[in-house]
This record gives structure tokens, sequence and C-alpha cells, in this order.
């Protein structure tokens, strides 16, 4: 019978921390920031089909980064979470806090009994009915909560991109203006270090709408912007960031 | 352990918000709950019964109409009953049988779709729509031989072939795809006697909205469970229509101008019908 090696709990934790934390750190930047309008979520993502950020309910959007096949199989329950919970109570009755809590058991309970943890970091952003009322969740692999005000950014380079984003950040941006303060923090403009040259093509965005009732007649927030949506975005000048 | 794995892939083929129910939260569907009572046909009279929808194809898209009333054996039990709703963007859903269940079913159906579309990405096809509809109406089969039967009318702009589609259905889940106009419910047969008359190729929205209301307005005419036009409460019919747009209600004062038009051009002619 082979014998086991002793390992200190402190050891196993730390150990299984660096594995997720390296998983996450190779991935690329997803921000996600609540303004004006509505909050925006602006990921690096090629991939048109793939998603980084999905519509969970009326005014729940999700954002994740690290490995697709675990986001996304939580996106999946996620999704199942709101829609039983609105079924069986009210569609009021869903709200971001209740799935954030939900996910950080479900993380936080594989990343201790599990033989590897998940790699990856979700964002669970509700649109409230004014900036004050926006909620942002953080959660992390461990199964810790955060919950952040005004933006979050996730993924590889996330402190750097932090570091361009305080300086252009402000509560009072429009949409086309939030997503060009996220993209330029994305491409890291102004700073040492260059990032990467992202175009339209190499970008996912979506937004919550503040209003959609108002604006386009239904009760989901949720809308992603298209190509040729965000080329308008990106160039239009009107109001420099 | 890998045949798990492997099995997992087969699961997921069915993204089914109500099969997810069935098997994880059986206690919410309507349809799995067991009535004992014995088969009397005493249902009509138990629970409120919704009525007459019409619903007809114009061109470049179809729409779908329903009177305001409820019934409960010879009582009206609601005036103010909404029997037609929209399903996703591009469909709408009209209902006639046991209110109860019928409104249970819409609910469903409108989360069924919506979760669909998240977890895919993508709308569902329309006859994939059909289908589905035409699934959960087959689960309701046991209370429909117990006298509490549902059946829906489906009507929907199918985005590929470019045109307004639409489907009637029966409780055993046989789906029909119409043509031109149908309609279903208690006052159907004197609302189809008058869609014949009134239905031309190519109608545009307006006229599209005018014929609907003046079928419900002949089968309140002749059928006691079918509710007119209300002038007194101000009580107009329920008007959907959907095109390449998405589906659109028609606004209370617009369907109030044409059914007031329909008894004023009525009572001018002055005649028995």
């Amino acid at each position: 019978m082979t014998q086991q090696f002793y390992v200190s709990p402190e050891q196993l934790m730390r150990d299984r921390a660096d594995f997720a934390r390296k998983g996450i750190g190779r991935g690329r930047s997803v921000i996600v920031l609540s303004c004006r309008d509505g909050i925006a979520l602006v990921a690096e993502n090629p991939s048109p089909s793939l998603h980084k950020l999905g519509e969970i309910y009326d005014r729940i959007a999700f954002a994740a980064v690290g490995k697709y096949n675990e986001f996304e199989s939580l996106r999946q329950a996620g999704i199942r979470y709101a829609d039983v919970r609105g079924y069986s109570y009210d569609r009021e009755d869903v709200t971001a806090r209740g799935l954030a809590s939900v996910y950080a058991q479900s993380l936080g309970a594989v990343f201790t009994a599990e033989s590897k943890p998940f790699e990856v970091e979700l964002v669970v952003a509700e649109v409230g009915e004014q900036p004050a009322a926006d909620h942002l969740y953080r959660l992390t692999f461990d199964g810790s909560i955060a919950d952040e005000k005004g933006f979050v950014v996730m993924g590889g380079a996330a402190e750097a991109v932090v570091e361009v984003l305080r300086s252009s950040f402000s509560e009072d941006l429009d949409f086309p203006q939030a997503v060009r303060a996220a993209v330029h923090s994305l491409r890291r403009d102004g700073s040492t270090g260059a990032g990467p040259q992202l175009g339209p093509e190499s970008l996912e965005v979506a937004v919550l709408d503040r209003d959609p009732e108002v604006a386009r007649g239904t009760h989901r927030a949720f809308r992603r912007i298209g190509i040729p949506e965000l080329e308008t975005m990106l160039t239009s000048r009107e109001s420099p960031v | 352990m890998p045949e798990e794995a492997a099995a997992a892939v087969a699961r997921a083929a069915s993204t089914s918000f109500s099969d997810h129910l069935g098997r994880h939260h059986p206690d919410l569907l309507a349809s799995r709950s067991r009535v004992d009572f014995p088969a009397s046909g005493a249902g009509p009279a138990l629970a409120p019964h919704a009525t007459t929808i019409v619903s007809l194809t114009f061109a470049g898209g179809v729409l779908m109409a329903g009177d305001r009333r409820a019934t409960m054996g010879n009582v009206i039990a609601s005036r103010h009953i909404e029997k037609v709703f929209p399903a996703d963007m591009f469909s709408v859903l009209g209902i006639a049988g046991t209110a109860g269940i019928a409104l249970d079913l819409t609910r469903l159906f409108q989360v069924e779709l919506e979760h669909y579309e998240k977890i895919e990405g993508t709308r569902m096809s329309l006859d994939g729509k059909a289908n589905r509809l035409a699934a959960m109406v087959r689960q309701n089969l046991p209370m429909a031989l117990q006298g509490l039967a549902v059946v829906p009318l489906f009507a929907g702009y199918d985005t590929s072939r470019h045109e307004g589609r639409l489907f009637s259905f029966d409780v055993t889940g046989g789906r029909y795809e119409e043509q031109e106009h149908h309609s279903v419910g208690s006052g159907s047969a004197f609302a189809r006697g008058s869609l014949k008359k009134l239905w031309k190729p190519n109608l545009d929205e307006a006229s599209a909205v005018q014929v609907a209301v003046e079928a419900l307005y002949d089968a309140a005419d002749d059928d006691s469970a079918t509710g007119g036009p209300d002038v007194v409460r101000e009580l107009w019919p329920v008007v959907y229509t959907v095109n390449s747009a998405g589906t659109r209600r028609i606004p209370d004062r617009e369907l109030e101008r044409t059914a007031r038009n329909v008894i004023a051009s009525r009572s001018i002619a002055g005649r028995e019908a």
C-alpha cells in the first residue's frame, strides 16, 4: 500500500490558487463598466461565435475569462437558475445578488472539494434605474465574491488595463464614450508597454440598456453591438475621451 | 468515466426549458398535476374558459386577434381577459380553452423560446417553435380528456422564407399549417365564415385589422361565449401583428376607431345581418 505524503492545508490551497491564477492570467481581458446609459461589457475576443459575454435575464448579464468549457457550463447553469426562478416566482424576483451567491457557493465547493479548481473569473452585472443602483459582482475561482463600483477588469494584464482605464473613466459617460475608453485601455494607449492592436473584428461588445422598455419596447436590456455599430462607436469623434 | 462524459453530449441535444422543469422541478408543470375527478365534462363550468381567436395573413406578415370574454358555464367570468400574447420577437400565440391552463402554457412557452435563445445564442426556427408548442399541448392530453382542454393558435414571421405563417393544433399534439386564415374557440365557426368572405390576398395591415375586428364581431353576434366590442366599458379586442420588424400590438385608439366604424356601418345598413 502506498503512503500518502502529508500536505498542509495551507500549501494545498496555495497550490490550487496558483494553478487557477496561472490559467486565468493567460487569457485575454474583459472589462465591465457602469455608465450613464447602462452597463457596457467589452471583451477582447477574436471569435464572433464563442462568446465571453452573455445574457442571463431581463437586466442581468454575464462576463467571463478563463477556460471556455468551464465558464460556458456556468453560464448555462445561470440561465437555468434565472429562468426557473423567474417562472416559479416572478420576473422581478430574479436578482444578480441571488445568482452571484449561488455562483460563489458552486465555485467555492469546487475549489475545496474537486481535484481541480475552476480556472475562471466571472462578473454578474445588473443594470438599475440609475447608475447608483447598478450592481457588478466579481467572482473568483475560489468562490470569493466582491461587490464592485464603477468598473471591473478581469483576465491577463488586468493591472495595466485598470491603470489606463482609471484615468478616462467616469460615471457620466454614454455608451460610445464608455466603449472607447474600454478599448483604449485594452490597447493600453498612452502607457508604457504596448497592448494589442484591437480592431472591431477582434472585440466582443454588449450593453445592458438602462431603459429597454422605452428604447426598444422590450423588457430585455441585453443587446450585442455588431461590427458596423461598433465601428461607428469607435470612430465617432464628437466627444474625445 | 469517459462513457459518462460522452453521454453528456447526447443530453445536451435538448436545451428545452420545459424538459428541464420536468426533470428537476416537476411540480411547476401544470400538465403534471394529477386531477382525479371523473371525466364528467364539468370542466367548462368549473374554471373560466377562453373563447374565440382569429388569425389571418396579410402582405408581409400575419395578424392575430382575440375577443375579451371568458365564460364559466353560462356566466361571464371576465370581460377583460387577454388571450393573444407575443411569444417572442417574431411570433404570437392565441389561446382558447381552459383559461388557467392556457395562460400557464403561454408563460411556459414564452420562457421556453427565450431560454433557447439565450443558451444557443440564436433564435429557434418558426417550424421549431410550432413543434415545441405541439409537444407542450400533447403533454396536457390527460387533462384535455377530463374536459380541461387547451387549443392554441400560433402565428409568426418566418425570417428565412420572409412571409407570415400560421399553425393550428389539436389536443393530441397534432400540428397543422393553415393557409390564408384560421380561427379557434367557441365562436370559430362563425368567425371562419366571416373570414372567408372578407379575406383577400395582399391585404395591407390596416385592412387586415378591419377584417379581424369584423370577424370577431360576427362571432360575438352568434356565439354567446364570445364578447363583442364593449362601447360602454371601452374594451376592444386584443390585436397583434407580426412582420419583418417584429411583433406589434395595435394600440387601443386604432381599434376603437375600427370597432366603432364596424358598428356604425352595420347600424346604417339596418339589416338583420
